[in-house]
């Protein structure tokens, strides 16, 4: 008797139970978004939730829960596993480093959860480890070196200094690099990843007879470099990625950034619609100016308000295919996905100048229009 | 590779030596005199750089800066002897570890509060801005030349105090015996604190140095800490000659490996490969040495021999 007793309560619990996550949801997105707010890495997760969130602001369909992984991959992993079983999430977002994104991404689309990413694109997520749930907002990886590489032959640059730190976004940075370089790379330098001293690769430099350097240091290392690099007295162009020249670290190089030119698919001086007033209403809700970081969050909640608008995310189908249309003005100008869900986008040169105080970055040029990637052909799906 | 080049390279070595012994001269003095291992000690020189960032944004002088670095990371230092390192002396290492983890955790999401997530900007001073030509015709930047003038002078000033004044005779008994000193009526909790803001005070002076041709951020000091790990422990822990010679052999090792080593791995493999190989190895370089030394000396080039 008392055994049936439970029994019929447990079934009545589990029917209430599911009629609640049914009525609770009713269209609604649950958001789960892991980034990382603390220790080193911080100022861009702060950016991409700050862009996520100015985005999604005032629209409630879409809810958000925002977890700090602190940029350590047990954490991260440790982070989706909970967002995914008990805050139930239909949707992950927000991650930084690609490392992170390979121990989280596929984890959960096996899950069946999307993931949207705001930044970071690790090769093996675009070629053969392609997933229906996986969209890429940010960029593949090699993307800005691939269109720097093409920029700087066409301005007719004939020998490059390339420098990058020793793991694999640097390899895959500089192998970018070289696939649309076609002068000569006289040196390939690989650094420790992390280290704050050039003295050594600057006496390179100056001994080298290249007539430009590239180089890929995000974060410190890139502040490092450059404030080394105006010091020595070397005289030789300097170009990278706009990794180690956003807004959020321009500002602790100074003048000593001055002139370097960076690839990036955005700008804060982007003529395209909705642009100018992503910059002022980002200024106005944070007092800085937004980074790059900070657009991809932006866009990435664009997306997700305009599939969450189109479909139901329980009809997942449906869903995916609301995102695959990518129907939002993007702050980048035209953004498309490809077959392998990664963007279709135009890539531009930006040089660091100085406006009034401030030191910050101005579109000079196209370096690549309707770039994509080359891993796409090893994705089936 | 010419002449000149190695020997720009080896002052580059010397220089980044020295940069190491202010992070480890303070490590050493500390671990010797009171046997604590200090995590911490990265968020000192953290400190420094920081309150030097904010006091040259305030002021525009760099003086003072290096004058503010000083001063607050003695300050952070005495506050947590006295509040948290004091319980630890009688704790065996790995409850010091801990603690001083922690510590690491509280200094720098306390840095990231108060400061901000981005990071600082803090320049060299002016009169420093540019190379100066050496005899040779070596272009060297003169701000790197005056950390090497700094940095001797320090050590030069540790020396004297170490073997010359009243303090100096004190820190060296409570190395040898820390007991008997203090039975001899030397006031230990006051020269405990006192040696710790002066290990304190040299890795900030390091962190503001440092800080103006690096990325002050919060997390800038972890790195560094490893590398003074490893100079004190080739040098002989507690021994400042130590720090000094471990010290310049680390800087020299890790430098000159980083661009001997591809060139020598170039001449009879191709470059890509040489490149990988020898950048793979120049990483490991230093951590080669510190074994070769232990292999010989286990307690390190200038260690006591207990």
């Amino acid at each position: 008797m008392r055994i049936k007793n439970m029994v019929a309560m447990a079934a009545c619990l589990a029917a209430l139970g599911t009629t609640a996550v049914a009525g609770g949801h009713g269209g609604k997105v649950k958001v789960g978004m892991i980034t990382t707010l603390s220790g080193g890495g911080a100022g861009l997760g702060i950016d991409v939730r700050d862009g996520f969130l100015l985005a999604t602001r005032g629209n409630d369909m879409i809810e958000t829960v925002i977890e700090d992984d602190q940029r350590k991959p047990d954490i991260a992993v440790g982070l989706a596993d909970k967002l995914i079983q008990s805050e139930k999430v239909d949707v992950l977002t927000g991650i930084i480093w690609s490392n992170l994104a390979m121990a989280v991404v596929p984890a959960a689309t096996a899950q069946g959860k999307f993931y949207l990413s705001p930044n970071a694109g690790p090769s093996a997520l675009a070629g053969r480890g392609c997933n229906p749930k996986y969209f890429n907002v940010s960029w593949q990886n090699d993307a800005f070196s691939e269109a720097a590489g093409a920029y700087l032959s066409n301005e007719g640059v004939g020998k490059v200094f390339l420098m990058a730190p020793n793991y694999p976004a640097g390899q895959d940075m500089m192998a970018g690099f070289k696939r649309f370089f076609k002068g000569e790379v006289t040196e390939e330098v690989y650094t420790q990843l992390g280290q704050t001293d050039y003295a050594a690769e600057i006496a390179q430099i100056r001994a080298s007879d290249a007539d430009q350097v590239y180089f890929f240091l995000p974060g410190g290392m890139g502040i490092s470099f450059m404030k080394q690099y105006a010091g020595s007295g070397v005289d030789k162009p300097v170009a990278g990625p706009a990794f180690s020249f956003d807004q959020g670290i321009l500002g602790a190089i100074g003048e000593a950034a001055l002139g370097v030119k960076n690839t990036a698919h955005w700008s804060k001086d982007l003529d395209v619609p909705g642009n100018a007033e992503f910059v002022a209403a980002f200024q106005a809700e944070y007092g800085r100016l937004p980074s790059l970081y900070a657009a991809q969050g932006y866009d990435t909640g664009l997306l997700l308000n305009s599939a969450a608008a189109k479909a139901d995310v329980k009809d997942a189908e449906a869903f995916r295919a609301a995102l695959k249309e990518a129907d939002f003005q993007s702050v980048r100008g035209d953004f498309a996905f490809a077959d392998n869900q990664h963007p279709i986008q135009t890539i531009y040169m930006r040089e660091v100048v100085k406006e009034g105080d401030i030191v910050t970055n101005k579109v000079i040029g196209v370096a690549a229009i309707e770039h994509t990637d080359v891993y796409g052909a090893d994705c089936k799906m | 590779m010419t002449t000149l080049l190695l020997i720009e390279q080896v002052l580059n070595g010397l220089q980044a030596g020295i940069m190491l012994f202010l992070m480890a001269a303070g490590l050493t003095l500390i671990f010797g005199v009171m046997g604590l291992i200090n995590l911490a000690h990265g968020s000192l020189y953290m400190i420094g750089a920081f309150a030097a960032a904010g006091v040259a944004g305030a002021t525009g002088s760099f003086v003072l800066a290096l004058m503010a670095s000083l001063g607050a990371a003695a300050a952070a230092g005495a506050i947590v002897e006295v509040t948290v390192i004091r319980r630890l002396y009688d704790r065996d290492h790995l409850d010091q570890v801990l603690a001083t983890f922690a510590l690491i955790l509280i200094f720098s999401e306390g840095t990231r509060w108060l400061f901000g997530s981005f990071p600082l900007y803090l320049d060299v001073p002016a009169a420093f801005a540019g190379p100066v030509t050496l005899p040779g015709g070596i272009q060297y930047p003169a701000y790197r030349l005056l950390i090497i003038v700094v940095g001797l002078a320090v050590a030069a000033g540790l020396f004297l105090l170490i073997a010359r004044t009243k303090i100096g005779i004190q820190i060296r008994a409570g190395e040898s015996d820390r007991e008997m000193i203090g039975a001899l009526g030397v006031d230990i909790s006051r020269l405990y604190t006192i040696v710790f803001a002066l290990g304190a005070a040299l890795a900030g002076l390091a962190g503001a140095l440092v800080g103006a041709i690096q990325s002050v951020q919060v997390g800038m000091g972890e790195p560094v800490l490893i590398l003074a790990f490893v100079v004190i422990v080739i040098g002989g822990i507690g021994s400042i000659k130590g720090a000094l010679v471990g010290a310049l052999l680390v800087g020299l090792t890790d430098t000159l490996g980083g661009v001997l080593l591809p060139l020598a791995f170039g001449l009879f493999l191709d470059p890509s490969t040489a490149t990988s190989i020898g950048s793979a190895l120049a990483s490991m370089a230093i951590y080669i040495l510190m074994a070769v030394v232990l292999i010989y000396r286990p307690t390190g080039l200038y260690g006591a021999t207990t």
